[in-house]
């Protein structure tokens, strides 16, 4: 099978539903000449033209907002917004408005629009530019979140959120635009809510998402050489979420670690993390471990950015403390 | 353009009437034991209801938590929206919205933000989707003056003013941000001149006399259509009653402030242009003036005998 990027795989989910369907569009900052600060939407300007790939004004609260509009009306719009970072901005749009209107209205309103953005660390982009924000939009009724962790997901669930009828928060991560994976060249959609075992294991659970994914991964690699198997359950979504696939795969293995980029407390591994407890504590054999990003702000200097985020090195660690290893 | 006709008045007239009786009882019924804030815009009533009165039926229209006004004058029920007030599963949001988050999809009345501003980007990107649609409906944001320090003001004009889109803006300046004078905010003397700074058109009209909104309105909307918006109305005009039902509007402004904006309520002000003008008699305004008192008898008694919710139906709606 041919391998896509990342990066060429949203932008293959993107120009499909834009073919598809003449209600999608895209709005961002930079998303046309430029192609987005990720590229991502490189090469769609010439094919469907500025109505269709529109650049912003710098103005996050107007992108959301406008976003929400357009979708009262009988448009598809996915918003760009360039950084997870800059999502503040529009958190009111967001918060207020986008994830309530149809709740306000008593159902009256459909909001069927995408808000693509990205975060994460690793290329020392520094405290504005690096940050793992998903719980607080996790954290509001009427949203929906996903964080694809690989080309393949990225395609499919991309396309699901675009056909998708109410409001989709869309989190890239900016560490995995140039990962490959085999993608199929025929068409396919993945549903929300619906995770997926990266990694089979026995020994334990290692419950994440998005660029996690790949560290636990790693991780595993490294721990089968200790003897310790691991199953790596990849959420995909974290709302829906498929509680269980969480719930089955801990019972099978009696151990459960959760693994998330973002600072500790407060982060979405923690509700997973409270899931497993409520649901699923009479399998376990070991307390709940949680690995994640420490709880202070990205620093630029790349010692130190290394030292705060999560790594696969310590998720080794950490599961071979859960080992007894 | 011509002058507007006495059916056309007589129409804005009687919006105006429903704004005011609605909001009046709404209050009465508030003081009753309604549940939540009422936030009334009595005195304000001649700005929607000359506005909506050249809109089409396709035309889109949302607002804010002082909304009552611009709902009705869109055409929304009377009936629907007071057993929203009562939290009643008939009212236009099932109960869950309440007086300020009243919507009628149905008649492109698309809801109310508790959030002060927040419906102007939203406004932009429906009139992003009527001109990709390539549609000749307009949209129209009602919000007051307090919002035109919002970021989202600055934000969703700018990016109407940069899309060329089909929006109108209706600022209905009521002179205070809650209680907060214009003068102690806004270092402008003109509102309207808020829109130079996006190279649109602001226009300034006497809030207070439907016949001067009703011609500036007809005109922008029709500009708006022609695809020469987005356009700034402002109309100055006054709040006579405090912010909310908590609010007797007394702590920041003077009694004879407030009597002398009551001197130029705007329906009496009508009433004496038709009347004088012989577009209408006393007796057939009487008559509109019943009959609206009438409906809101009967939008009250819905409201009333309409059930309630079930507090297992919080949780429906939430997605779609």
């Amino acid at each position: 099978m041919r391998e896509l990027t990342y990066r060429e795989a949203l932008r293959e989910a993107l120009r499909e539903e834009m073919k598809r369907d003449p209600k999608v569009f895209m709005m961002g900052e930079e998303i046309a000449e430029y192609g987005g600060s990720y590229k991502v939407s490189q090469g769609l300007l010439e094919e469907f033209g500025h109505e269709r790939i529109r650049n912003t004004p710098l103005a996050e609260a107007a992108i959301a907002g406008a976003a929400l509009g357009a979708s009262l009306v009988g448009m598809r719009p996915v918003a760009e917004i360039m950084y997870i970072d800059f999502s503040f901005i529009a958190a009111d749009q967001i918060i207020n408005q986008i994830a309530k209107l149809r709740y306000m209205t008593g159902g009256m309103v459909k909001v069927p629009m995408v808000m693509r953005t990205q975060g994460g660390g690793g290329v020392a982009a520094g405290p504005h530019h690096s940050q793992s924000l998903e719980a607080i939009f996790a954290h509001i009724p009427g949203l929906f979140v996903v964080m694809p962790s690989n080309a393949y997901d990225a395609k499919g669930l991309l396309k699901t959120s675009i056909r998708e009828d109410n409001p989709v928060i869309f989190i890239e991560h900016k560490k995995l635009y140039g990962e490959s994976c085999p993608v199929p060249e025929e068409e396919y959609t993945i549903p929300l809510g619906k995770g997926d075992i990266k990694r089979e294991g026995n020994d334990i659970s290692i419950i994440t998402y998005s660029r996690c994914v790949n560290f636990a991964l790693e991780a595993a690699e490294e721990l089968a050489k200790d003897g310790v198997d691991v199953e790596v359950v990849d959420i995909r979504t974290l709302k829906p979420l498929d509680e269980a696939i969480i719930l089955s795969s801990v019972q099978k293995t009696g151990k459960a670690m959760v693994v998330y980029e973002a600072c500790r407390t407060g982060g979405f591994g923690a509700e997973i993390a409270a899931l497993i407890g409520e649901k699923a504590f009479d399998y376990l054999d070991a307390p709940i471990r949680r690995v994640a990003s420490l709880d202070s702000p990205v620093s630029f200097n790349p010692r130190q950015e290394q030292y705060i985020l999560v790594n696969p090195e310590k998720i080794q660690a950490a599961a071979l403390e859960m080992m007894g290893k | 353009m011509p002058e507007i006709d006495a059916a056309k008045l007589k129409e804005i007239y009687t919006s105006m009437v429903k704004i005011r009786f609605f909001e009046e009882r709404a209050i009465i019924e508030y003081r009753k034991g309604l549940p939540g804030f009422i936030h009334a815009s009595i005195g304000q009533e001649a700005i929607p209801a000359g506005v909506c009165a050249f809109l089409r039926e396709d035309d889109y229209t949302i607002t804010t938590h002082r909304g009552h006004g611009d709902i009705i004058a869109k055409g929304a029920q009377l009936d629907r929206m007071m057993a929203e007030l009562f939290a009643k599963k008939t009212g236009y949001c099932k109960g869950k919205g309440g007086s300020m988050h009243i919507a009628d999809v149905d008649r492109n009345i698309l809801g109310a933000t508790g959030i002060v501003g927040d419906g102007i980007p939203i406004a932009a990107g429906v009139g992003t989707a009527l001109k990709m649609q390539g549609l000749d409906s307009i949209m129209v944001a009602f919000f007051g003056d307090g919002a035109t320090n919002s970021g989202a003001f600055h934000e969703g004009m700018g990016l109407a003013a940069a899309w060329y889109l089909p929006v109108l803006f209706v600022c209905q300046n009521n002179l205070y941000q809650q209680s907060t004078p214009t003068r102690d905010y806004c270092r402008l003397t003109d509102i309207a001149d808020r829109a130079k700074g996006y190279g649109i058109p602001g226009i300034t009209v006497d809030g207070n006399d439907a016949i001067a909104v009703a011609e500036v309105a007809r005109e922008a909307i029709e500009k708006c259509r022609k695809g020469e918006g987005p356009i700034l109305i402002v109309g100055n005009t006054y709040r006579t009653v405090g912010h909310h039902m908590g609010d007797p509007g007394t702590s920041y402004r003077s009694k004879e402030e407030v009597e002398e904006w009551k001197k130029k309520d705007p329906i009496k002000r009508l009433r004496q242009q038709l009347v004088q003008n012989k577009m209408a008699t006393d007796a057939e305004l009487d008559e509109i003036e019943n009959n609206v008192l009438r409906e809101l008898d009967e939008a009250v008694k819905f409201a009333q005998e309409s059930p309630e919710p079930t507090p297992e139906e919080a949780l429906e709606d939430i997605y779609a």
